[in-house]
């Protein structure tokens, strides 16, 4: 009886690791898939049936590189989503605390507001927009993509910060205040070690956000301030098949942000559970 | 951690600072991301060369995109661009408004060897206002092998009726062979082009000359009841989402019978690296109904310099230079003569070596010297244009409609429904618009 | 004292998002009353109520919201269920779970662009999709997603897109779950279904709350989908506001009607957030 009981679990524990794994397999495919067409010619890109096995070719790399200067595109992706998310949490992070432990009657319905402020669809305000930014000579450089990027992903920041250290027992903070600590002690020597992971999984989202902006980085910049999504938009073309350099210059545009994902999942997971501190 | 966000912090300060104004002597070109611009692209060394002191910086974008973003920049007098690529639905409008700098160039030039229709293509009131980069028609392209097997040939001017017919006998749907493959995703730029200069034959006009659309006419119905009947039996599946790049991957991987698209559509399909059938494609001219005026497209991607530049005489320079005979020359020596950008100057259909190296040669000639978009259509319009309307409506009314088609295609409404509704669309838009 | 020192907290942010909004949501009213064509800019004035009566009598409106609610409605509930059963599977610790969270999290990285094409031409085609190619090996009837289903695939892409948002979320949520409460609860032998049910469906509550809110916000302006695999066809049945503003009005630059467009999805989309508060997110500041 102990035995079969013992083995039920083992066989629970290891079917839970297969349907992780399957589950995990299914939803990468399609990276897989397009990385795999990277790696194609033209031809056999578009085989009938599809090719698993091939010759690999690093041909498309080296034309995506001899073509565009990735490097720009890249230095451009990387100052304006970390700038805009690094501003973005400086701003958000007292907020969110001031918010969650002292809320006011009103606190709710800012938050809500916060959020009705990204309701506004880009392609109804493209104009107001490009003209502001004209008036202000700010067309075609990070600043404005900083500032854009930024006011875009506050609202959200804002929620995920509030939701997280929402989830601080209160009983922590009054025996901090008992202590005689101050808002900012606070904040920084217990609230953000508490929320460690909330922060750095709100500062990664919005990273990835940016990152993969597409209408205001391609419509507000010209040759200087494009990111790696006016890189993409110039491999995609009605007339031509451009599928293997398309899944190159995707890959080498995703790739930054998969390999900052996976140094960032240890942050996230490193975040103390609450259990444990009590 | 404290030392990473002072880091990233620093960074977003470089940023800021970073962020400085454009150089004098350097132009910057909008440009679509097709094979000939690529080509461009790569050959700017040696205009830099001849001119120093002039740094080029590209933006290439696809199609829609760049439409967008060029249209709003002009519009806006936000001047990012100093040469800007623009096509023969822009060209006239926008030199009509005084956007753009009329070209005037020297006798080296020589601005008569443009062909006719693109010259007259690009122009308002008399004045060149965009430069031709290169030009194309539409043709058909066939399976020779298929259509032999078939007991078949293609005359060089068919009928649509002759077309059905190769159609049905190329189809073998159980060996994934579909007769013919045509446009089907909706867009002005689209479904509509094809399905325009289809119309066109069949004797159907966008406006009459009292700007009312035409959509209701026979002509119309007529045309659109026959493409989707075409497609239907004898075109691959999901052909209302497919448009040039999808039937080219169906058409290289030798699933297409025939395919009736852009003339530029024929170096890739003649290019063995990337089309499994590039021997047994053949080329012949695009079908006719009742008319030919109109049955094939006209289009040029040219470059402009927007008036609102504040380097036109460098910008001026660098369009002579991407038109001119010498850079034709250039290209043909240093990529190869197959790859030339073509139907934009007669000279080069009078070079042998282009001649040689590109057997397609004739039939995009000829497609590209018989579309006239000043009288496109069988009865008379108030618009320029083969397969659309030079009017700034027309992407919205385009698309309206090819949303209906691709309906039609699909088989979620009756044509007759689809073109009453397109019929209303386009009212709309042109009332909106203060025609009448 | 406090009260004061959290407002001075609460400031820039609100005063910030008071001007991110209010510039552009002033211009975009303005202009939605005014004739404003960038094509024609000489014939710029004041237009009463045309631009509105222009795109709400546009005969693809009614499709284009129930296209938007259907669009956003489903994508929230297969995120939220999948990325909800998959937080609660990785709970389970093995060797690789860093490796499988993140293959699982990638699809979010990837560019909305790009993402459609890989659907589109790699998996969805009729002809040459992965897709057709497995029905084909089992001798399945061939799909033909895009003309066939067309929101269905826009569904699928944004769902495989956007599952992973919500997992992330979750996961980072269940971090700090009470673990003794659960071992106790595990101890009083309580089941699967009854430590869900108790402990970690109101744990997650919050989280569920902030999902649902800002998936909302992003799906009814979904774009770039639309835009690169059906162009909103066939007919209207993958047409959203947004992409029905893009068609009506940002394709032939009138700016008058994109802003009376502009300002209809911002009604549109509180009230579908009005309802939205109302079922899904009232534990939010509880």
């Amino acid at each position: 009886m102990n035995i079969s009981y013992r083995n039920m679990k083992k066989i629970k524990h290891q079917s839970r690791i297969l349907a992780c794994w399957t589950l995990a397999i299914i939803f990468f495919f399609p990276i897989f898939w397009m990385v795999l067409t990277s790696f194609k010619t033209e031809l056999q890109a578009i085989s009938i049936p599809p090719l698993f096995i091939f010759e690999p070719t690093f041909e498309n790399f080296s034309i995506v590189q001899e073509r565009s200067d990735y490097f720009k595109y890249a230095t451009n992706s990387l100052i304006t989503s970390f700038g805009a998310t690094i501003f973005a949490l400086i701003i958000a992070v007292p907020s969110a605390y001031s918010m969650a432990f002292f809320p006011g009657k009103y606190t709710k319905d800012i938050l809500l507001w916060m959020l009705s402020t990204k309701m506004l669809p880009a392609v109804g305000v493209l104009m107001p927009i490009y003209l502001l930014a004209d008036a202000a000579g700010l067309l075609d450089t990070k600043t404005v993509l900083i500032i854009i990027f930024a006011m875009m992903n506050l609202p959200i920041i804002m929620w995920l910060l509030f939701s997280y250290f929402k989830e601080i027992p209160s009983e922590i903070l009054e025996a901090s205040r008992m202590d005689g600590c101050s808002t900012f002690d606070e904040l920084r020597h217990i609230v953000l070690p508490l929320s460690w992971g909330g922060v750095a999984s709100a500062g990664l989202l919005s990273i990835v956000l940016c990152w993969n902006e597409a209408f205001w980085a391609i419509n507000l910049t010209a040759g200087d301030a494009g990111t790696l999504t006016a890189l993409i938009a110039s491999y995609s073309s009605p007339e031509g098949l451009f599928w293997a350099k398309l899944s190159a210059a995707s890959t080498l545009a995703c790739a930054p942000i998969i390999v900052f994902g996976w140094f960032c999942q240890k942050q996230l997971v490193q975040g103390l559970t609450f259990g444990a501190v009590k | 951690m404290k030392k990473n966000i002072k880091i990233l912090a620093g960074s977003a300060i470089l940023a800021v600072a970073s962020s400085a104004a454009v150089q004098a002597g350097e132009l910057t070109v909008a440009t679509v991301n097709n094979g000939h611009m690529i080509t461009m692209q790569s050959l700017t060394g040696h205009f830099e060369k001849d001119n120093p002191g002039i740094k080029v910086n590209w933006v290439t974008l696809d199609e829609g995109t760049l439409r967008q973003r060029v249209t709003t920049d002009i519009a806006t007098k936000g001047g990012q661009f100093d040469v800007m690529t623009i096509g023969m639905y822009e060209a006239p409008m926008w030199g009509a408004k005084g956007w753009l700098h009329s070209l005037e160039f020297g006798s080296s030039y020589d601005v008569d060897d443009l062909l006719p229709a693109m010259r007259n293509g690009l122009s308002a009131n008399g004045n060149l206002y965009a430069a031709p980069f290169y030009g194309e028609s539409s043709m058909i392209m066939y399976r020779k092998d298929l259509l032999d097997a078939a007991g078949m040939s293609m005359p060089d001017n068919p009928t649509w009726g002759h077309v059905q017919d190769a159609a049905a006998a190329m189809t073998d749907k159980a060996n994934g062979v579909y007769g013919i493959c045509l446009r089907g995703k909706p867009g002005w730029g689209d479904n509509m082009a094809f399905l325009t200069t289809m119309a066109n034959s069949f004797g159907a006009r966008w406006f009459d000359e009292e700007w009312k659309p035409q959509l209701d006419s026979p002509a119309w119905n007529h045309a659109v009841n026959f493409y989707v009947d075409l497609l239907t039996h004898y075109g691959p599946p999901g052909s209302s989402g497919n448009s040039f790049n999808e039937i080219l991957a169906l058409i290289n991987e030798g699933k297409c019978g025939m395919w009736i698209d852009a003339t530029i559509a024929a170096s890739f399909v003649s290019d063995p690296s990337q089309s499994k059938v590039a021997d047994v494609i053949a080329y012949a001219q695009s079908p006719v109904a009742v008319t030919h005026r109109g049955a094939n497209w006209l289009w040029a991607w040219a470059l402009a310099v927007p008036a609102g530049t504040q380097q036109s005489d460098d910008a001026l320079k660098f369009v002579e230079w991407a038109t001119s005979k010498e850079y034709i020359n250039l290209v043909g020596e240093e990529k190869g003569w197959g790859s030339v950008p073509t139907g934009t100057r007669s000279s080069t259909y009078q070079n042998m070596k282009f001649l040689a190296a590109a057997n397609f040669a004739e039939a995009e000639m000829k497609a590209i010297l018989s579309a006239d978009p000043s009288n496109s259509t069988q009865e008379p319009t108030p618009y320029q244009g083969v397969q659309f309307a030079s009017i700034p409506e027309f992407q919205a009314i385009g698309t309206a409609v090819g949303q209906q088609m691709s309906a039609a295609l699909a088989g979620t409404i009756s044509v007759e429904d689809a073109l009453a509704a397109s019929q209303k669309a386009a009212e709309r838009e042109m009332i909106k618009a203060g025609y009448y | 004292m406090k009260f004061s020192v959290s407002k001075a907290l609460q400031a820039p942010s609100v005063i910030l998002l008071l001007l991110w909004m209010i510039v552009p949501l002033s211009m975009t009213i303005y202009f939605s009353f005014m004739r404003y064509n960038l094509l024609y800019p000489e014939r710029y004035g004041f237009n009463g109520l045309s631009n509105y009566d222009f795109f709400l009598t546009d005969p693809a409106l009614f499709s284009a919201v129930t296209n938007s609610i259907t669009l956003v409605g489903s994508i929230i509930a297969i995120s939220v269920i999948l990325g909800l059963g998959i937080a609660l599977l990785l709970q389970e610790t093995f060797k690789g779970r860093g490796i499988v969270r993140v293959l699982l999290i990638s699809p979010f990285f990837i560019m909305p662009t790009v993402n459609a094409l890989i659907w589109k031409n790699m998996f969805m085609n009729p002809v040459y999709g992965l897709f057709a190619f497995v029905s084909g090996i089992f001798g399945w009837p061939v799909v033909d997603f895009l003309s066939d289903f067309p929101l269905l695939s826009i569904i699928i892409m944004l769902s495989w897109q956007w599952t992973p948002f919500a997992l992330l979320i979750f996961m980072t949520s269940l971090q700090s779950m009470d673990t003794e409460q659960v071992e106790a609860a595990e101890l009083e032998g309580a089941g699967f279904w009854s430590k869900f049910r108790y402990l970690t469906l109101p744990h997650l509550g919050r989280a569920i709350g902030v999902v649902v809110m800002i998936q909302a916000i992003f799906h009814l302006s979904i774009f770039a989908e639309i835009f690169v695999t059906t162009g909103g066809g066939p007919g209207y049945d993958s047409t959203n506001t947004t992409f029905l503003i893009f068609t009506q009005a940002l394709l032939q630059f009138d700016v008058g009607v994109a802003s009376a467009g502009g300002v209809f999805a911002i009604v549109v989309a509180n009230i579908i957030a009005y309802f939205l508060i109302k079922t899904v997110a009232k534990g939010m500041a509880k």
